[in-house]
């Protein structure tokens, strides 16, 4: 089986323009929803109580709303459904510092009268903690897009790896975007996703950029519009193909994986669609608009080669005893 | 190539390798795969079987306090016994003073404390004052710190959970997890364990003023050097106790539950010679008074002494369950925790919860699996074959490495394996893709192989380094279950160079007399040919 024909090259280049705005589009509304609603982060990082509770039949929440009105320390708790209508989650942005007696076991006590529930998890995450878990998240990821950025600058050039990044950050903003629009909260899992995500899609970008440079090192004379054209083409059914294989995975596991992995599927559902999609409409076309020049890489890589070759006799002197 | 042998399957070291790989991944990943009673196998997180996990604070201020006090309190009985006249011994958080009255007991005093590390002593004229060098503080401190992760550890070991985890993490914090827990009692239980101080104290009623407690405030008790405390089981009921103990849980050798004549249960405990010394001195010369045991600042009970106590045992009755006494005995037997200790962060997951996290993690990696496996036999063909059993063997070592390694599976480790198995044919499609170019290109079959696998070599090489690269990144700066996933996908990503690369190779050069000799592009690759 065929997806793509071998014969043909698709003019992605000529197209970039119209992706070139989409893209513009997606990112600004992205920053928009970001700035207006905002990330809507949950008790890893903000700090606070996840109590998720499960009834043996429908939960009754205006009772349960009504009991946790009794106490202080709900106030402002949210009840919310939780993937079937037996199970909720309440959240509070308060927390306990007893170990003995916690926000919990206070929960616990409270629901009394409620009908028959078991709690079925406790997540209580102090100011302190979730405060360092932020700071190490957005550490995480600034390093993880520095470490990357010095590999694919090292093994490639600055303006690939410059480019590769540009698509990186247009992913993980319309990730967020997306996030932002459907209200998830945002927590550690979220973060791991946002990692695959840079990984991911980088893989993806990789992969057509290796096509360039092979294309590029081989063919002196072909203009880098073609050749990204060539390469992207070449790609393409692999591209595709393992963004289908990836995608697959992430549904099911966004559809059957359960209420605790939601969040975490969306996220990498998204990334790998606008992965996919950034890494021919956006990352090859950044690179045409950089202006990577084809003649100098080659003399770049001539003056390598020649480097090599003049290494390479002085050690062939060196080795017969002429030097 | 020799032509009489061009169907025979070739040996090569690649699929050498792969064999070997295999039969790894399947010896190893057996215990976990079959739960077998033997071998080692991979730990479930406690997301997925159910547990608790907390992070806790250390007050360590306290433990400085604890320090002077008892720093204090030494004084009272060294004085008291070398019959040296002191006068208004009192301390504060950081400072002990006391007013000396013989001036010709300075020497032995000055001497007495010379004996004691990390003390600065300062005197003027006949007052004394003492306090902690900084050097001491922090020692104090860092061994707060040390002695309460040792002492939960002890505590939770008789506790009756298997392997529970202690363990400090960074500076000030300690990490514990508790697996097996089956209900929220249970856990609450563990906790009251975890944290109670269990800090017992013997300590002398003020019998002169005793009869007043009733109209005293905290401040008038303070003036003189006393502490008003309540009792264990009747908060309305209050003692006058004098601030500084005759001596305290440290001196305790054992304890263990017992019952008394009524068979309720109380807590036979013994003290080490120096104990029973301070002991038996005590209650010799204080015949008549009354003695208070003092638990976590409670008074469990304040008998009449009726005579000297030599020998150094005694019993602590109070209110409590069989359980709870057997909590408490586990508690005093491990010992006070210098400090008290508080609670930053905790996850507590139901055994419920945790089955149906397996049960739907599950159902997405058989689900995932099936759906990529076939599409990639109907794509590539018998490629595409390949390419899956170099998918199983990737999960199976995966597994295996897991499981050798002791590693510990979570929920979003169980999402990086489902990852997996999308991203890791993705070294296969890379190749196949290229071998097929190659073939339009009217390559031999030979050469579309070969060089199918060092063109596409380059990119899977870059592209897996850098999702490494992420991983790395996310198991460094990622807590608790999200190391799970940056593990599962690490290994993956090394196990695909393994299996992806390496193994289809291998099964390409033996088949290729084979592939050659059919002349089926259709069939091989899933191409006209």
């Amino acid at each position: 089986m065929e997806f793509f024909k071998y014969t043909r090259t698709y003019n992605f280049m000529g197209k970039s323009k119209f992706a070139m705005i989409f893209s513009i589009i997606l990112v600004l509304s992205s920053f928009v929803l970001l700035m207006t609603k905002g990330l809507n982060y949950g008790v890893d990082f903000a700090g606070g109580t996840i109590v998720q509770v499960k009834y043996d039949k429908t939960a009754p929440i205006d009772t349960m709303r009504e009991k946790l009105k009794s106490n202080e320390l709900f106030s402002g708790a949210s009840i919310t459904e939780f993937g079937s209508p037996d199970e909720v989650v309440i959240r509070m942005k308060t927390t306990t510092s007893n170990i003995t007696v916690d926000i919990g076991d206070i929960t616990r006590e409270a629901l009394k009268g409620t009908g028959n529930y078991e709690i079925r998890r406790v997540d209580i995450v102090g100011p302190v903690v979730g405060a360092e878990l932020k700071e190490k998240g957005i550490m995480s990821l600034i390093l993880a897009t520095i470490g990357i950025l010095i590999y694919v600058a090292f093994r490639f050039e600055w303006r690939f790896a410059v480019a590769s990044i540009i698509a990186l950050v247009h992913d993980i903003t319309i990730a967020l975007g997306a996030i932002t629009l459907v209200g998830l909260d945002v927590n550690l899992d979220v973060l791991a996703a946002l990692l695959t995500i840079l990984g991911y899609s980088l893989n993806d970008t990789i992969i057509v950029f290796d096509r360039i440079r092979e294309g590029v090192t081989e063919n002196k004379n072909t203009s880098l519009f073609d050749s990204i054209n060539e390469s992207v083409t070449r790609t393409l059914p692999r591209t595709t193909l393992t963004s289908l294989t990836t995608f697959f995975v992430v549904f099911t596991l966004f559809m059957f994986g359960g209420e605790i992995i939601h969040a975490f599927a969306f996220t990498l559902l998204v990334g790998v669609i606008v992965g996919t999609y950034s890494s021919v409409f956006v990352a090859s076309p950044i690179l045409l608009k950089f202006g990577f020049s084809v003649k100098d890489y080659h003399q770049k890589l001539a003056k390598k080669a020649k480097r090599e070759a003049e290494k390479e006799r002085m050690r062939s002197q060196y080795e017969s005893g002429t030097l | 190539m020799q032509s009489q042998e061009s169907t025979r399957m070739k040996l090569n070291y690649r699929i050498v390798i792969f064999a070997l790989a295999i039969v790894f991944g399947l010896i190893f990943s057996a215990p976990s795969l079959f739960n077998l009673n033997e071998g080692k196998k991979i730990t479930l997180g406690l997301d997925l079987q159910g547990g608790l996990h907390m992070l806790l604070g250390v007050k360590t201020e306290e433990a400085t306090k604890s320090k002077i006090k008892s720093i204090a309190a030494s004084i009272k009985f060294y004085t008291n016994k070398n019959d040296i006249l002191i006068d208004s011994l009192s301390f504060d958080g950081e400072n002990i003073s006391f007013i000396l009255l013989d001036s010709d007991d300075e020497v032995q005093m000055r001497e007495h404390f010379a004996k004691t590390e990390g003390l600065n002593v300062v005197v003027e004229e006949e007052l004394f004052s003492l306090s902690l060098t900084p050097e001491e503080v922090i020692n104090t401190e860092e061994e707060a710190i040390t002695q309460a992760i040792e002492t939960i550890r002890n505590r939770l070991d008789q506790f009756g959970l298997t392997e529970p985890v202690v363990a400090r993490q960074g500076a000030e914090k300690i990490l514990v997890q508790l697996a097996g827990i089956k209900t929220q009692e249970e856990e609450q239980r563990a906790r009251e364990l975890i944290s109670r101080a269990a800090k017992l104290e013997f300590m002398a009623v003020d019998e002169k003023r005793a009869a007043r407690v009733s109209v005293m405030t905290d401040e008038d008790a303070a003036e003189y050097d006393d502490v008003i405390l309540e009792d264990a089981a009747n908060p309305e009921k209050k003692y006058l106790i004098k601030e500084i103990p005759i001596l305290d849980g440290g001196m305790l050798t054992d304890a263990n539950v017992g019952f008394d004549q009524n068979n309720r249960p109380v807590i036979n405990f013994s003290l080490n010679a120096e104990g029973a010394e301070i002991f038996g001195d005590f209650t010799g010369k204080n015949v008549g008074n009354r003695l208070a045991i003092v638990l976590d600042g409670k008074v469990y009970s304040a008998p009449n002494i009726n005579e000297r106590i030599g020998g150094g045992s005694g019993q602590i009755s109070g209110d409590y369950t069989v359980m709870e006494a057997k909590d408490l005995a586990i508690a005093l037997r491990s010992g006070a925790l210098l400090a008290p200790v508080y609670m930053m962060e905790k996850r507590s997951v139901g055994p419920s919860l945790g089955a149906d996290s397996i049960k739907a993690s599950l159902v997405a990696l058989v689900g995932g699996f099936v759906l990529v496996i076939i599409f990639m036999m109907v794509y590539y063909r018998a490629a595409g074959v390949i390419a899956n059993i170099a998918l199983i063997a990737n999960l199976l070592i995966i597994l295996a490495v897991m499981s050798l390694f002791g590693a510990t599976l979570t929920l979003p480790g169980m999402a990086g394996i489902v990852l997996t198995v999308g991203m890791a044919v993705d070294a296969n499609v890379i190749i196949s893709e290229r071998i097929r170019e190659l073939l339009y290109e009217g390559k031999s079959m030979h050469k579309a192989i070969e060089d199918g696998y060092s063109n596409a070599m380059r990119a899977i090489l870059d592209a897996n380094i850098t999702t490494l690269i992420a991983a790395v990144v996310l198991y460094a700066y990622g807590t608790g279950a999200i190391k799970g996933f940056a593990v599962t996908i690490s290994i993956g990503i090394l196990a695909s160079m393994l299996t992806a690369i390496l193994g289809t190779h291998g099964i390409y050069q033996m088949l290729e007399s084979k592939i050659q000799k059919s002349k089926n592009n259709r069939f091989w690759f899933g191409i006209k040919d």
